[in-house]
């Protein structure tokens, strides 16, 4: 059974029939919308229950010719990596939909509502598609298409700066994908096999030098879809201009793809560059973890702010590939699918307060939590993920991302422990300014989480402490591809006997 | 008279089959020009739609016949080579000139009578009575015949002709526009006078060429450029006028000056022909002057040619970005686009490197040829009552107001910025990657940076159309004529098809790469 071919096949024809909703019939289009993202929701789950994670390592393989003349092929297939990764959006975007449900309607929003909700669907195939190919050609297709239904999510429907902010994201994204685009297409000369296919490049670039050239021409589109510092800026003025829902799809989902891009790609076809590049890459890290928290304390509007705890978490996850130890691999994956949680509960509930209040500006709020108690609380257990409280699935991540740089960079690990505690910082902080304190005027009428919204936040909330006691499930998937992965790149495995392996000198000494 | 009787000359053989795509087109043409003569005014119009379209399909069908049948070889007498490449070039132009015809039909882009003075009363009685210019229908004929023959020439005097009959008939149909008539004649008075210049250019390097070959043949200049030694002032002179003649065509900078002038005067169905048709054209005899007669001299004018490549890339994509009139904006993304495919151009090595940098070429040129008529399609149905709505603060919220027309502009203008599964993407790959694989890495690089460039202007106009408020009085939409409908719908189907499925195309055109030219 062609399983991620349905997968991606579902939600574009959900979205033909979505655009094909008669006008002024928007209730309709929201509903099947919902419906078919559910339906693609249990496709998933469906396929997840056939996965052997102790089996072959691409599974439910596709691969068909596309363009014989490039070498093309259509290929699809999932590792643990990528089947988690597909679940998050999945699970994303149902959530997303049914918090969605009034957005597209605010008056000034210049396109039709089912519009809104078929974009969300056709991203919905493209997000599926661009994690199971692996066909590099394939990738960078669904890498750059992916972009246009963002774009005008974010500039049709977003805040006041909504075109802006729009461009800077297309260009921004664009001039990444296109670097690596000369990359995909010298790795196709040089490699010389007539194929994309990826399990077939690996190995194929032997020369240091090239491997480089091609490892930086990849990492620099990666590290701005992650987005990594110093490539960030466009991260804030997208997330705190798109409708939450597109926020949580662009962070949630659509940045996880630049993680997922080095785990996959980088690592795996330029080993040797990889290797030589990762003091400056844990750097660029460590930097990304203070500076987003730091910036992110200074925020007076709480979706910049999250944007800005965003580039603070990528900041770990990429540390965590980086480090090339199995713990930290395996934290950063699960650090992808946690923080995709953790964040999109963030996005949702700012954007539930902004829907009530009208405002993004933290000044604005005040003493919610007397009067809107269920989504104060709720507001504080996904802060709470974000700073990592244990208990929190988001802990064990950030844990093990922790543990697994220490065995091999001391330094940098030690000041990423600074970031944990400045996440205390900004979270804490907002919670007590936006939810503490006496009621403000206008907070006061402020209506609690309805059933809707409740809805939308229960999975993500129960997701969130359920795989913070009990992870297993996804480790146990993720573990066998990060091994994998690690393998390829043949990366010298801590053990503790030899101690020379934990002298290694960090960049930091 | 006894010298004659002497040595008698041969009878020059002509093969009329091969030949036949041509024939008919100027025969379709000459037959125009006879109706104008012989056929009263009121039946011209009727009379001429058919031939002219009837002429280009048949032609292409004549055009896919020939393909089918087999080997290629220079035709009456070595002067027009029908090889695989001229053949693609000839089915690509005819199918765009067939879809250019579509817009022409539309009657009132053009002049009801061109000897009026602009704003005069003799041009309202021209316009009161219903005055057609139907002479627009074997003029185009001609240009379209030039297209075909200006690629497939294989001597320079052949080229030289041909460059005229395409370029002739197109500085006239320049200044016919209907509305704005003193722009599109100073367009056309540009036009003809940079072109005149250019075309002087080119005939001296082929008389300059001549004189160091002692022959106009491009296989015969090919081989002297081996073998004759010591005459390299005339060979380096010669082949440096001939290009600028070449690159003037093509628009490539320097001499890209005429591209946003002409474009942003002409009718717009007479944009869509040059912005297609001549840039196949032209691109088609660049490649037979620089790969096949100027083959063995690589190694000077690639140098040359990057240097060129790079300078078009990179003023197309700047000056594109300040342009405010939506014409000019795509006459300076035309230049850029000159640019990368001027890429492949210099990415030459083996016979597979060439084929590969050639086969790239070609479907470049018919993905960007079929959006672009679809982008000048949709141009002319946004009006206001000055005639199109040119300047880009007019559409603003066009989203809006016709959501379809919007997106379909929406799709051509990622199709020119090169985002995946639109044809626009694959075309770039194609020129990329046999660029990356012949060693112009540096040249595929700042390809790139400009596309990046580029694609900030193309999303511009889609931010104004979809993200802006609509204008108080906006552009009203003109509803389509079934020509204009067929056209935008049939150019916005190649876009997506060519970006979905390219792989049809690219076969075509990598078989008909697979022999290069004949010599």
């Amino acid at each position: 059974m062609p399983w991620l071919s349905i997968l991606m096949g579902v939600p574009v024809l959900g979205a033909l029939a979505v655009a094909a909703v008669p006008k002024g019939n928007d209730k309709l289009a929201k509903q099947l919308t919902l419906a078919v993202s559910l339906v693609v929701l249990a496709l998933t789950l469906a396929m997840a229950a056939q996965f052997d994670p102790s089996g072959a390592r691409q599974q439910f393989s596709e691969v068909h010719d596309w363009i014989p003349a490039f070498g093309v092929h259509y290929a699809v297939a999932v590792d643990g990596i990528a089947l988690v990764l597909i679940a998050l959006a999945a699970v994303l975007v149902p959530v997303v939909v049914l918090a969605s449900w009034h957005d597209a309607e605010r008056p000034d929003a210049k396109r039709s509502v089912k519009t809104y909700f078929a974009l969300i669907l056709v991203l919905e195939a493209m997000m599926i598609g661009v994690f199971a190919a692996t066909d590099v050609f394939l990738f960078y297709v669904f890498f750059e298409a992916m972009l246009i239904p963002m774009y005008f999510m974010i500039g049709s429907y977003g805040g006041a700066q909504r075109s802006y902010a729009a461009v800077k994201f297309l260009l921004y994204s664009l001039f990444g994908g296109l670097l690596m685009l000369v990359a995909v297409i010298a790795l196709y000369h040089l490699a010389a096999k007539n194929t994309f296919l990826q399990p077939e490049l690996i190995g194929a670039i032997t020369d240091p030098d090239t491997q480089k050239w091609l490892f930086l021409g990849f990492f620099i589109a990666f590290a701005v879809k992650a987005p990594l510092w110093p490539f960030h800026t466009w991260l804030p003025d997208a997330a705190a201009q798109a409708p939450a829902g597109a926020a949580v799809l662009l962070v949630g989902v659509l940045d996880k793809v630049g993680t997922y891009g080095m785990l996959r790609f980088c690592l795996e076809l330029f080993p040797d560059a990889a290797k030589f590049f990762t003091p400056v890459i844990i750097a660029l890290s460590v930097i990304g973890i203070v500076y987003g928290a730091i910036v992110a304390i200074g925020q007076t509007d709480m979706k910049r702010l999250i944007a800005y705890t965003s580039i603070s978490h990528f900041g770990f996850i990429t540390m965590g590939v980086f480090a090339l130890t199995a713990d930290a691999g395996s934290g950063a994956t699960l650090y992808m699918v946690n923080h995709g949680f953790s964040t999109g509960a963030l996005f949702l509930l700012a954007g539930f307060l902004i829907h009530r209040r009208g405002s993004q500006y933290i000044a604005d709020y005040g003493g919610v939590q007397k009067v809107a108690p269920v989504l104060a609380g709720t507001f504080l257990i996904a802060g709470l993920s974000s700073l990592s409280l244990p208990g929190l699935s988001t802990f064990v991540s950030e844990f093990m991302v922790l543990i697994g740089t220490y065995e091999r960079y001391l330094v940098p690990a030690i000041i990423a422990l600074a970031g944990m505690v400045l996440a205390a910082v900004y979270i804490l902080w907002m919670y007590q300014r936006m939810m503490g304190g006496p009621a403000t005027e206008q907070v006061r009428g402020m209506a609690d989480l309805n059933l809707r919204e409740k809805f939308v936040v229960a999975p993500l909330i129960a997701l969130l402490i359920g795989f913070g006691f009990f992870p297993k499930p996804l480790l146990d998937v993720i573990n066998p591809a990060v091994q994998h992965t690690l393998t390829s790149v043949q990366a010298p495995q801590f053990t503790p006997a030899i101690p020379a392996a934990a002298d290694q000198k960090g960049p930091g000494e | 008279m006894s010298l004659l009787a002497l040595a008698p000359i041969p009878a020059p053989t002509i093969e009329y089959g091969t030949l036949s795509p041509l024939l008919l087109v100027f025969g379709a043409a000459v037959a125009g020009v006879l109706v104008e003569a012989f056929t009263p005014r009121y039946l011209r119009k009727s009379l001429q739609m058919p031939i002219t379209l009837l002429s280009l399909i048949g032609a292409f069908a004549l055009t896919v016949w020939q393909g089918t049948q087999g080997v290629r070889e220079a035709a009456a007498m070595g002067a027009v080579a029908v090889d695989g490449p001229s053949l693609f070039v000839w089915g690509a132009i005819l199918l765009l000139a067939i879809v250019s015809v579509l817009l022409v039909n539309d009657d009132d882009h053009f002049v009801a009578q061109a000897s009026a003075v602009p704003g005069s009363a003799e041009e309202d009685q021209a316009i009161s009575q219903g005055g057609a210019h139907t002479e627009i229908y074997p003029l185009v004929l001609f240009a379209v015949g030039g297209m075909m023959l200006f690629p497939a020439s294989n001597d320079l005097l052949i080229m030289f002709v041909a460059l005229e009959v395409m370029s002739l008939p197109l500085y006239l149909l320049c200044g016919l526009a209907r509305r704005r008539r003193l722009l599109s004649q100073e367009a056309a008075m540009k036009y003809f006078l940079l072109g005149a210049f250019s075309s002087a250019f080119f005939l001296y390097g082929t008389a300059l060429l001549y004189g160091f070959a002692g022959s106009v043949d491009l296989g015969a200049l090919q081989q002297m450029i081996s073998t004759q030694l010591g005459q390299d002032n005339l060979l380096y002179i010669g082949a440096a006028m001939l290009g600028v003649g070449l690159l003037f065509k093509i628009g490539a900078a320097p001499f890209q000056a005429w591209k946003p002038d002409v474009y942003q005067g002409s009718p717009t169905p007479i944009t869509a022909l040059m912005a297609s048709g001549t840039l196949i054209a032209a691109f088609g005899a660049l490649l037979r002057v620089f790969w096949v007669g100027l083959g063995n001299l690589d190694e000077i004018w690639q140098p040359v040619l990057w240097a060129v490549a790079i300078l078009t890339m990179v003023i197309g994509a700047i000056l594109a970005i300040t342009q405010t009139d939506i014409k000019r904006m795509l006459a300076y993304s035309s230049i850029a686009h000159t640019g990368f495919l001027l890429v492949a151009v210099v990415a030459t090595g083996n016979l597979q490197q060439n084929a590969a940098a050639l086969g790239g070429i070609l479907f470049y040129l018919v993905a960007y040829g079929f959006a672009t008529v679809g982008a000048f399609a949709v141009v002319t149905m946004v009006r206001d009552a000055g005639g199109e709505a040119g300047h880009l603060s007019r559409w603003a919220g066009l989203g809006k107001r016709s959501p379809a027309l919007a997106g379909i502009f929406a799709l051509f203008l990622l199709a020119f910025a090169g985002i995946p599964l639109t044809s626009g993407f694959f075309g770039k790959y194609a020129v990329f990657a046999p660029a990356v694989a012949g060693g112009a890495t540096t040249l595929v690089i700042v390809g790139v940076v400009t596309s990046a460039m580029a694609a900030f202007f193309y999303v511009r106009v889609i931010v104004l159309m979809f993200f802006s408020d609509p204008a108080p009085e906006g552009p009203t939409i003109a509803v389509p004529s079934m020509g204009t409908a067929a056209v935008v719908a049939l150019s916005a189907a190649a876009t997506v098809v060519l970006g979905v499925f390219p792989q049809p195309v690219l076969d075509l055109a990598h078989s008909a790469a697979q022999s290069l030219f004949v010599r």
